[in-house]
């Protein structure tokens, strides 16, 4: 995953009291005749935040960002907009902008008219509408294909008329719905970071859609992790990943293993059985505490497993098993590792050699093992 | 070789049943009227050989048409006909596309019940719908019988045989060719469009000026074409529903044939009737080919 290094001083809204947030949910829930989209969620959001959602197809995304665009309403709770009840407020009189997942392009105006369509309605000069709709096609990199109309460009190229439009009237709150699914890597990459720059430059609060977790690592400040119209996990990028507060998040973002056991003896370190055996895993409590007898998840992910021809001497935590599986990612390898008790454990390494000169092949017998504050112990 | 086969089919059709009798209307309108069975000469006739096809086409003049562009009850016919045929194209288009926005925001459910009902007219004869209209319309008919009876008027109103029925009855009649094109424009329009507008600033009413109305311009095209042509030609609603006071120039054109049994003279009437549609009608296809263009 890349994470890039934060700017300056922290920026963490969040944590200071002080600040009022830009966007309250406040026990919201949506309702479609019985089936609940949205289930009392309660959120805030702040000014110049970056906030991406991330959730299975189906879990409320788009839902929750059409009731802040204004185009469904809350059946119950209250949606508060830099202080104010945004209930009655219609969407055109709220200074938020929404890139629609369909991307809802006008089909009889030519992409220079669709992007220009909202700045029109500001009744801005010719010169400045005309200013501003060449300063988000070059941006976007639509310069050429501003007099087409959209059936006849491509998919990508389409997605970033939409992406324009939305940003063209540089509003308070912009919501992107999955704005770069349909960009190629690279581009997909250039757009990020043109986002992010935007993002320091004008101040804009996003909330962003995304399917893609490392997108969502890349550019978000926080990223909200929701499962069935529940926000399970709000909160940086660093911690959803480092500090996954369920199973469910911790199998969501990124590889892992999961391996379930009962806690033995909680000191400050959580002594977990898991296999026959085996010695016990010995974890650090996070948050959750745990009694003996507790059944407990250890999540740790791959790359902090390593894999070695003699058993490490530095740590309680290592095992021996079998290798079962090599995947080949290029960069990386993974290593299935087959235990004695018939748990698959997962365990990557760089290829900083050749694949030729690889230490250890299929059914090599070879030890796992990671520190004891690699992983996380969670409830389930 | 078989694309040949499949595209002349239709070419065949149109031949025999649009190009033949047209060739035929021509040639009589360029013939003299006599008094006799065909009441027009020359004939055409194989039996004298070669010198009796001279002598035929040596008997085909343009007076007919002269004598139409003299005597302006023919070009007062066409000018009234255009002008009827445009104004209650443009009424029809005014009730149509209420009908057809109404229609596309109807629950789902209801849309093919709505649609059928559009259509159901048409399971009777045009002709008794519109001599049912004469009952409607007459001076003791449904209509002044109900306003007076709620006590709006005193007399009962004139309405038959007067313009104002013959809209009344052309709106009627051709009212689903407004309504199901510009249905079938809007329902494919897609309703994430008109939130999109409303997010970039519009009000409902602007997003619907921006947005559905242009999107929906082919169907008010393809609609307004589909009445306004066969309405120029119209005959059964001003002879019935009109009187004498509405001249359409397919009254005169029926009068021609029937009573006068100029048969030259209403075959020129024709003639010219279809010079003037061919007009529009290119201009319809070339409309519904952009559409295609478009959508491809
Ligand atoms: N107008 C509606 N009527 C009924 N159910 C709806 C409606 N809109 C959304 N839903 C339901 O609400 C749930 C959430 O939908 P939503 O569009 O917010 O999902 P999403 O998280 O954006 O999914 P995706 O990632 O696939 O876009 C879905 O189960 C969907 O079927
Ligand atoms: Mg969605």
């Amino acid at each position: 995953m890349v994470q890039v290094a934060t700017p300056k001083p922290v920026f963490a809204p969040w944590d200071d009291p002080t600040l009022a947030p830009l966007i309250q949910f406040k026990n919201v829930t949506k309702r479609f005749g019985d089936f609940v989209a949205i289930d009392d969620m309660t959120i805030d959001i702040y000014e110049r935040e970056f906030f991406a959602l991330l959730g299975p197809s189906g879990c409320g995304k788009t839902t929750m960002m059409r009731m802040l665009a204004g185009f469904e309403r809350p059946t119950e709770g209250k949606i508060f907009l830099g202080g104010q009840d945004i209930d009655a407020i219609p969407p055109n009189r709220r200074s938020v902008n929404m890139m629609f997942q369909s991307y809802a392009l006008f089909p009889h105006l030519s992409v220079w008219d669709n992007i220009a369509f909202g700045l029109r309605r500001q009744k801005l000069p010719k010169d400045a509408i005309s200013d501003r709709v060449n300063e988000m096609l070059r941006l976007t990199r639509l310069s050429k294909f501003a007099h087409r109309k959209p059936h006849q460009i491509s998919g990508g190229q389409r997605q970033r008329v939409a992406l324009a439009r939305s940003l063209a009237r540089a509003p308070k709150l912009l919501l992107l719905d999955e704005p770069l699914g349909a960009l190629d890597k690279k581009l997909r990459q250039e757009t990020q970071f043109e986002l992010m720059d935007i993002q320091e430059k004008t101040g804009t609060t996003f909330v962003i859609v995304t399917h893609d977790q490392e997108e969502a690592m890349t550019v978000a400040s926080r990223v909200a992790v929701m499962d069935e119209g529940v926000m399970v996990q709000v909160d940086t990028p660093a911690r959803i990943y480092e500090a996954p507060n369920s199973v469910y998040v911790a199998d969501f973002i990124g590889d892992v293993n999961i391996i379930e056991g009962r806690a033995t003896q909680t000191d400050e370190n959580v002594h977990i059985v898991w296999a026959e055996g085996q010695p016990n895993i010995v974890g650090t409590a996070t948050d959750a505490s745990f009694g003996v007898g507790d059944a407990v998840h250890f999540a740790i992910r791959p790359e902090k497993v390593s894999i070695s021809a003699e058993k490490p001497a530095d740590t309680p935590n290592a095992f021996e098993g079998k290798i079962l599986d090599i995947a080949y990612l290029g960069n990386i390898s993974t290593y299935y590792v087959k235990m004695p008790s018939g748990q698959t454990i997962k365990a990557q390494t760089a290829n900083t050699r050749r694949l030729s000169r690889r230490d250890f092949t299929w059914d090599d017998s070879v030890w796992v093992s990671f520190t004891t504050t690699a992983g996380v112990c969670l409830k389930g | 070789m078989r694309r040949f086969a499949l595209i002349s089919v239709p070419y065949i059709w149109l031949l025999a049943l649009f190009l033949v009798p047209f060739l035929i209307v021509i040639k009589i309108s360029l013939s003299d009227t006599v008094i006799s069975i065909p009441p027009y000469a020359p004939t055409l006739t194989f039996s004298e050989g070669w010198g009796g096809i001279v002598a035929f086409f040596k008997g085909l003049d343009f007076e007919t048409f002269e004598f139409l562009m003299s005597d302006d009850l023919y070009w007062k016919a066409y000018l009234s006909s255009l002008k009827i045929a445009s104004i209650a194209t443009f009424m029809t288009l005014l009730v149509g596309y209420p009908i057809a926005y109404g229609m596309t925001r109807a629950a789902p459910e209801w849309r093919p019940t709505l649609l059928m009902l559009v259509i159901l007219p048409f399971w009777t004869s045009f002709l008794i719908r519109v001599y049912a209209w004469m009952g409607i319309l007459g001076q003791e008919g449904l209509v002044n019988q109900a306003l007076l009876w709620l006590g709006l008027i005193d007399q009962p109103l004139v309405i038959l045989n007067t313009p104002t029925a013959v809209y009344i009855g052309i709106v009627y009649t051709y009212l689903p060719f407004m309504i199901l094109p510009i249905y079938s424009a809007l329902e494919k329009l897609d309703d994430s469009l008109l939130e999109a507008a409303e997010d970039l600033g519009c009000s409902k009413l602007s997003a619907f000026w921006l947005v559905t109305w242009p999107l929906s311009r082919n169907g008010i095209i393809a609609g307004c074409f589909l009445v306004f042509i066969p309405t120029l030609g119209e005959f059964v609603i001003p002879s019935l529903l009109g009187g004498s006071q509405t001249l359409m120039i397919g009254k005169v054109l029926w009068e021609e044939f029937f009573s006068n049994r100029d048969w030259p003279v209403a075959s020129a009437v024709a003639v010219i009737l279809l010079l003037i549609l061919i007009i529009p009608i290119v201009l319809f296809q070339r409309n519904e080919q952009k559409q295609r263009e478009a959508e491809g």
